[in-house]
């Protein structure tokens, strides 16, 4: 669970995040919203990036906020980037690995092969990151993301350029995330095919405030959000 | 479920990395050059190349130790020489002043460097490019200036351990076992060897994996939760350390130590070999070793004057920063194997020759220049 108050974030005149406010419970929750709303300054405080002007954070009753960035990733904090982020140069293992996580040993060795399994889309564990294909190279990301016990999953445009064989396969994996790790994963796409599969609860962000949140179905029928992000048209 | 996991998990995990074969080339020709090395070279080399071979063996240890800054970190650092100058200090020091074995007193100038190393760049780690460059070079000048009022030890008393009236100076000492320049030579060697593999182990675990984070993208290693500041400075750190090492080595090599063989020129120097040898890869360390210490003694032995060398060093970054960003160490593999690709073809059609050089012109002149690099 994670509760967001009143939190805001300004970058010098401009201000991004205007008193947000934000429950969610488990599972897969969707953060939409037009591009500029907000959503990724979010993620940003949430991993530690961005000091927020004000507002409280709180996951599973810790203060998120009063964390260092490196003590975020070791409570289960997880992130992945709009733009990719696995390590080319390194062995999938060794970017799974990467991860600070509390777990050690051959507990922390079986947990990195069970991530990179539950991945699956043909990724093994000894080859370069560098030789896969974009959408296994995303897949490695996610598997970093499930890696080491996580309590809170942010997941930054993870289709993003995706071809559509790879997105389904992707979409399954970030459905199972959830069961197989026990984790709040938030999901922040503008791919509405794939946010209405994978989440449950959305809520949708405009200039910075928060303008609907709730059952997926529900909120993307609501008048304001289709004013606001998807247009008037039908969904 | 959990029963795949059990089958797979361990099976894949008792394996480790798979050992392909172009590593277990790569490993076969390093072992048989270090072995020509250690056996085949001292006996047939002259006085004068084997006092340029441990000088060669000794910066390969620098160059290793701003290679791992360079390439694993990004920092590009312009006072390691700074810090080669301060291991060398600390070194003869010890030898002049305690009875300590050679190899401990090795181990200590190498810990006293890495603190002294880690405490004066501290500030630094905040900085990137170019800035930390210039703050790096400011070091390598403050150290000079310090050293050049403080002298290398020769056999005085006092904390500086310099005595300027001393008629005859004392050479400074060697191990009993490497007391002969050959001995020396294989024992400066070795310790090269030590120090590439404690190197090597470290960018093969845990400190590895998030400088190469770290290069590639310092958002994805801070969301890994990977304390960069603290790797930033364990990556300076160890530098500092073997750098510090090949000083004290250094001091036994070369007996006397006078501030005016250090310039802070050098440092610059050594930033230049680094680049072209290849900072990306630890045999590059070896051939920017190679690049500084071997082709101006082999230029002096031909009577060329050294000068040019900055001239052909200047040519080699370009070229680097240009075509090569790996180095030589990545560079010369690729063109060797054009290069035999281009020879086997040959041998295989003789009938065809002449239509490959007249039907791919373009291939042809590419496998040419990749020799002549």
């Amino acid at each position: 669970m994670i509760e967001v108050k009143d939190l805001t974030v300004r970058y010098g005149g401009v201000t991004s995040l205007d008193g947000m406010n934000l429950l969610f419970e488990r599972g897969v929750c969707g953060l939409i919203g037009p591009n500029g709303a907000g959503k990724t300054t979010f993620f940003n405080v949430l991993s530690g990036f961005v000091r927020p002007a004000s507002g409280t954070v709180t996951a599973f009753g810790d203060d998120l906020l009063r964390m260092a960035h490196f003590r975020r990733a070791r409570w289960g904090v997880r992130r992945t980037f709009q733009t990719e982020q696995a390590i080319s140069a390194l062995t999938v293992y060794d970017n799974v690995a990467m991860i600070n996580s509390k777990l050690r040993g051959a507990a922390r060795r079986a947990d990195i092969f069970e991530s990179i399994e539950f991945v699956g889309g043909g990724v093994s564990p000894w080859v370069k990151v560098g030789s896969l294909t974009a959408g296994q190279r995303r897949l490695v990301e996610v598997a970093r993301a499930a890696a080491g016990k996580p309590r809170l999953v942010l997941l930054d445009e993870p289709a993003a350029g995706l071809p559509d064989a790879e997105t389904e396969h992707l979409t399954q994996v970030i459905k199972n995330i959830p069961a197989h790790t026990g984790a709040l994963t938030i999901l922040v796409d503008h791919d509405m095919s794939l946010v209405s599969a994978v989440c449950e609860t959305i809520a949708v962000l405009d200039f910075g405030k928060l303008i609907a949140s709730g059952p997926t179905a529900q909120v993307l029928r609501d008048e304001h959000v289709m004013r606001a992000y998807l247009g008037t048209a039908q969904v | 479920m959990i029963d795949t996991a059990g089958r797979k998990a361990p099976a894949s995990a008792s394996r480790g990395p798979v050992l392909d074969r172009r590593s277990l080339t790569r490993l076969t020709v390093i072992v048989v050059l270090l072995l020509l090395a250690l056996f085949a070279l001292p006996p047939i080399m002259s006085a004068y190349y084997t006092d340029t071979m441990t000088q060669v063996a000794i910066y390969s240890i620098v160059t290793l130790g701003l290679g791992l800054l360079v390439g694993r970190v990004g920092l590009y650092s312009l006072g390691q020489l700074a810090v080669l100058t301060i291991g060398a200090w600390v070194g003869a020091r010890l030898l002049f002043g305690t009875g300590q074995p050679y190899i401990l007193v090795l181990i200590e100038a190498g810990l006293v460097t890495m603190i002294i190393g880690s405490l004066i760049t501290l500030p630094a780690l905040r900085l990137r490019g170019l800035y930390l460059s210039l703050i790096t070079l400011m070091l390598a000048g403050g150290v000079s200036v310090i050293e050049a009022t403080l002298n290398f030890p020769n056999g005085g008393g006092g904390f500086s351990g310099y005595n300027g009236s001393l008629l005859h100076i004392p050479q400074i000492r060697r191990p009993s076992f490497a007391g002969t320049d050959p001995a020396f030579y294989r024992f400066s060697v070795i310790v090269a060897i030590v120090m590439f593999l404690l190197v090597f182990a470290h960018l093969r675990t845990r400190p590895g994996r998030a400088w190469a984070a770290l290069r590639q993208s310092e958002p994805s290693a801070l969301a890994a939760g990977i304390n960069t500041t603290f790797y930033k400075l364990w990556a300076m750190a160890l530098a500092s350390f073997v750098t510090g090492v090949a000083g004290a080595l250094l001091a036994g090599a070369d007996r006397e130590l006078f501030s005016i063989d250090f310039p802070i020129q050098n440092s610059i120097e050594l930033l230049a070999v680094v680049l072209m040898g290849g900072a990306f890869a630890l045999t590059g360390a070896v051939i920017a070793a190679f690049l500084q210490s071997f082709l101006p003694a082999l230029l002096q032995n031909w009577g060329i004057p050294n000068d040019w060398l900055i001239i052909l060093f200047g040519i080699g970054v370009m070229q680097v920063l240009a075509t090569a960003p790996g180095g030589i160490a990545d560079q010369f593999p690729k063109d060797m194997k054009r290069l035999y690709r281009q020879i086997s073809r040959l041998w295989r059609k003789p009938a065809a020759v002449a239509a490959v050089s007249a039907g791919a012109p373009a291939e042809t002149s590419v496998g040419k220049g990749g020799g002549a690099t």
